[in-house]
């Protein structure tokens, strides 16, 4: 029995952008930034694909949370070969404070409602990085979770799973239903061509908002404030180990 | 598009993998120290695919759809040059096709990641195109609002700026002109069109040529992807995609590579004088508001640039959604003859100018770009020119301005804006004129395609009209009457010819022609190294100058690690061979993104590095390189320089 995929894909600031942030610290300058696909969701993409040309899955839903730019995000997960595509419409105000709970809430919402049998996230957003989102759709559904997979097997409605933690390589084994998140070496993404692009704008896309899916995505965290990390200190030269250590004194280090 | 090998670089990515994962150096090809020439060069164009080795049994089939028209270039590319002619074209076609009730299929290719991103310039447009385009430009939302309220030039020295008056009737007089930041202009364009019904793929790079068998043009192919760094396929290998027109128009900006192709194949520069180039680079800072004056164009000639180089500084003063930015800008005359010459370094130097730092000093620099521009101009000959022969002798090169401009059509498709090139020197400008160019290249086929028969699906037409109706037009008229501009800078007298020239043309305004002997090229124009001095730049402030490097990374310029090198040479051994000893290497001078290096190998010797992920798309290199030995191609769709609003 061929298995139902959704995957979870972001639309960022694209991760080759020097970021600015706003003068006034309230966010980092977005407007008319380069934007693209979160990279771990582009690679959980990927996956779900793959697994669809070994006929694992038969069908791959595509969602993404955000204002309307999201729909171009969608339209490059239909043309690298998901069939369906939902964009949840958060815009402005809602969208800046939009989190990772709310984020999560959404997506086990859409989870239940296509009865799906796996999610496919990537670890984190590279925006953010809070790498929490794949966690809770897990912890809301109880179902059980896979995270920094870098590989994946899937039979008889169980997947094994590699999953990369500090230590090295583990390898644990979930029922389906169930959560996996993409890490980096999980694979390399296709790239969507330029046929596949026009076939995609007639995929269906469908929209819909929090409230259609009783979903309350008000925020829990406050942002104070956004700053540039300290500009670096020139280094200086030293011309002796004993010029190095009373340097090191004279800092209090030692 | 992204691939996630280059996730390595990304710093959040580059915590994780450090303890299991060794980074791949994004230099080229590091082979051990042997005999020379070390390969540089893996690109298909210069080592065919049909002959190694690597690509036997891949499927090399590609997939085609028919379009009535497809047009290479979503947008300006060049400093001062306007030339949205790729989208005025696309716009203009289906406002006719909607108007005569004749359906047409017309398509974009546009290398950039999105319609605007590969887009920089000054800019200060006159709008007399646009309002031929789109009357309703103001309704309908276009980033236009800033309009020229002063208007200055001074000329430099290292200590001061003598004012010298502008005033109507004098071509750089801007009043009615407006003020823009280019970028977003095209990509309002670019909605317009889509919003009409052309069908716009951006990231997609137009790669290749086709023909029909009797050598008219038949179309584009887009670019490959998948290929690795040392040329072999990858997994992810696709082909492009061919797309069939029955014209393909050429809106690829100054020096197009696919252009430069045309040139050779259709000999469209048989009557023509060689095209003259200068690199523009540009920074955007958001400014103290004490410092800042909404409106105000300001351009500067002289210092820091010696009497025989051509070049000059722009600032014009915008507020974009409340923010008081300057857009300033240098533009270096490509014909220098000192290979020691810097234009990077120049445009630091300059904001160092006693009149021009405390504009800057408590500034934050928010983007930087560079890119080739034309200047259609010509040069005079070296000979010592006194003020009366000099008179008569700048009206003979009344041919020259328009003799660079090359035969515009072909069979299959023609050229428009910046490619062939119509810049107006001395306005500065060649928005107007470039997006007119792409209104009549559409009309022009427009009246083709009614009438079109079978005929287009084997051979393309050439609209040979278009030649005509550019002569026929406002833009022809406009050049002809700075034609002499600047040939006049370049006799011995250098700036001060120009300058004189300026002053003259105010009355003179065109006289009868004497046709010139050919010049040369701007690439053929360096002198040798040990001819010339080297300069001493002074080092960055960190204030008002920066170095190259954080500069490069402004641009968000990336390109995949793994792909050939897209700055391709005909010859791997002729940097070291030629370019090093003679001229010292002027490629690691005048490319604005730090691409080219000449780095010390195991064994002591310089040996060129190129860097291909810097490159910003200038094609500086293309140009000025001595020998021609540097060909620019197109490298994966999407990639290059990430401008926002420029």
């Amino acid at each position: 029995m061929a298995i139902r995929i959704l995957v979870g894909v972001k639309r960022a600031i694209d991760y080759a952008v020097k970021i600015q942030v706003k003068t006034d610290k309230t966010g980092v300058v977005t407007d008319g930034v380069k934007h693209s696909m979160n990279p771990f969701d582009e690679i959980a993409v990927e996956e779900a694909i793959r697994l669809k040309e070994k006929k694992i899955a038969q069908e791959i839903i595509a969602v993404s949370c955000g204002p309307a730019q999201c729909q171009e995000t969608l339209r490059t997960a239909l043309a690298l070969g998901a069939d369906r595509a939902i964009h949840v419409e958060v815009s402005g105000k809602d969208y800046e404070m939009l989190q990772p709970l709310a984020v999560s809430k959404l997506i086990s919402a859409i989870a239940k409602k296509e009865n799906v049998d796996l999610i496919l996230l990537g670890k984190q957003a590279i925006d953010d990085d809070s790498n929490q989102t794949g966690q809770m759709v897990a912890g809301l559904l109880s179902w059980p979770q896979a995270v920094f997979a870098s590989k994946v097997d899937i039979k008889d409605k169980q997947a094994e799973v590699v999953r990369e933690i500090d230590g090295g390589l583990e390898t644990i084994r979930v029922k389906l239903p169930a959560v996996i998140t993409a890490d980096l070496r999980l694979n390399q993404p296709r790239f969507a061509n330029l046929p596949s692009i026009q076939k995609a704008k007639k995929k269906p896309m469908a929209k819909m908002s929090p409230k259609d899916l009783g979903v309350d995505i008000k925020p829990h965290l406050e942002y104070l404030s956004y700053e540039e990390p300290p500009k670096r200190q020139g280094g200086g030269r030293v011309s002796s180990v004993d010029e190095l250590i009373s340097k090191l004194k004279e800092k209090g280090l030692i | 598009m992204s691939y996630s090998l280059r996730f390595c670089l990304h710093p959040s990515i580059l915590k994780q993998i450090r303890p299991s994962f060794s980074l791949i150096r994004w230099n080229s090809t590091t082979t051990p120290a042997e005999a020379t020439p070390r390969k540089i060069t893996t690109h298909y164009t210069i080592y065919p695919r049909d002959k190694d080795e690597r690509w036997k049994d891949i499927n090399m089939e590609r997939y085609a759809e028919e379009y009535d028209v497809v047009i290479v270039g979503g947008g300006p590319y060049i400093l001062f040059f306007v030339s949205v002619p790729g989208l005025s074209a696309a716009l203009k076609l289906r406002q006719l096709s909607s108007q005569q009730n004749k359906e047409i299929r017309v398509c974009v290719v546009e290398k950039g990641s999105t319609i605007g991103a590969h887009t920089l310039s000054g800019a200060c447009i006159e709008l007399r195109a646009l309002n031929e385009l789109i009357p309703d430009w103001k309704e309908k939302g276009a980033p236009l609002t800033n309009t020229v309220t002063k208007d200055r030039f001074y000329f430099l020295t290292k200590n001061s700026a003598i004012p010298i008056p502008i005033f109507k009737g004098v071509p750089m007089y801007n009043h009615g002109n407006y003020l823009v930041r280019l970028g977003k202009l095209t990509a309002w364009l670019g909605e317009q069109a889509e919003a009409a019904g052309v069908e716009m793929y951006p990231a997609t790079a137009a790669s290749e040529i086709l023909y029909h068998d009797d050598g008219s043009v038949k179309g584009i192919a887009t670019n490959d992807v998948g290929i690795a760094k040392d040329g072999s396929p990858k997994d992810s290998f696709a082909r492009g995609m061919e797309l069939h027109a029955k014209y393909t128009v050429f809106a690829e900006g100054c020096h197009g590579h696919l252009a430069k192709q045309l040139y050779k194949k259709f000999d469209l520069r048989k009557n023509c004088t060689p095209q003259s180039y200068g690199i523009g680079l540009k920074e955007i800072w958001e400014v103290d508001k004490s410092k800042h004056e909404p409106g105000l164009v300001l351009h500067t000639a002289g210092w820091p640039l010696d009497a025989n180089t051509y070049g000059g500084s722009f600032m014009y003063h915008i507020l974009d959604n409340d923010q008081p930015l300057i857009l300033v800008g240098y533009v270096v005359g490509l014909d220098y003859k000192n290979p020691y010459l810097n234009p990077y370094q120049e445009f630091q130097r300059f904001k160092t100018h006693p009149k021009i730092r405390p504009i800057f000093e408590n500034g934050k620099r928010i983007a930087y770009g560079a890119r080739a521009l034309n200047e259609g101009g010509y040069q005079v000959s070296k000979n010592k020119i006194d003020k009366k022969y000099f008179f008569i002798s700048s009206h003979c090169f009344f041919f020259l301005i328009l003799l660079a401009i090359p035969k515009l059509s072909f069979p299959g498709g023609c050229l428009v804006g910046c490619s062939p090139g119509f810049l107006n020197v001395p306005k500065i400008k060649g928005t107007h004129t470039a997006m007119k160019s792409g209104m009549i290249a559409a009309e022009t086929i427009f009246d083709l395609l009614i009438k079109s028969t079978d005929e287009n699906k084997t051979k393309g037409i050439e609209p040979s009209d278009y030649d005509n109706r550019i002569k026929n037009s406002w833009i022809w008229k406009e050049l002809y009457s700075v034609r002499n501009f600047r040939p006049a800078f370049n006799t011995s007298l250098g700036i001060f010819g120009g300058l004189l020239y300026g002053a003259l043309h105010f009355v003179l305004r065109g006289k009868e022609p004497f046709t010139l002997k050919h010049e040369e090229p701007d690439h053929s124009r360096l002198k040798k190294a040990k001819d010339c001095q080297a300069i001493e730049y002074p080092k960055p402030d960190n204030v008002v100058t920066f170095d190259l490097l954080s500069s490069v990374a402004l641009t968000n310029t990336n390109h995949d690690h793994d792909e050939p090198p897209h700055l391709t040479l005909k010859d791997d051994s002729v940097p070291t061979n030629i370019n090093l000893p003679m001229y010292d290497g002027p490629e690691q001078r005048y490319c604005p993104a730090g691409v080219y290096e000449f780095v010390e190998n195991d064994s002591g010797q310089r040996q060129l590095q190129i860097n291909a992920q810097n490159c910003i798309h200038c094609k500086t290199c293309d140009i000025k390189d001595p020998t021609q030995n540097i060909n620019w191609v197109t490298p994966q769709g999407g990639e290059g320089p990430a401008y926002n609003g420029m």
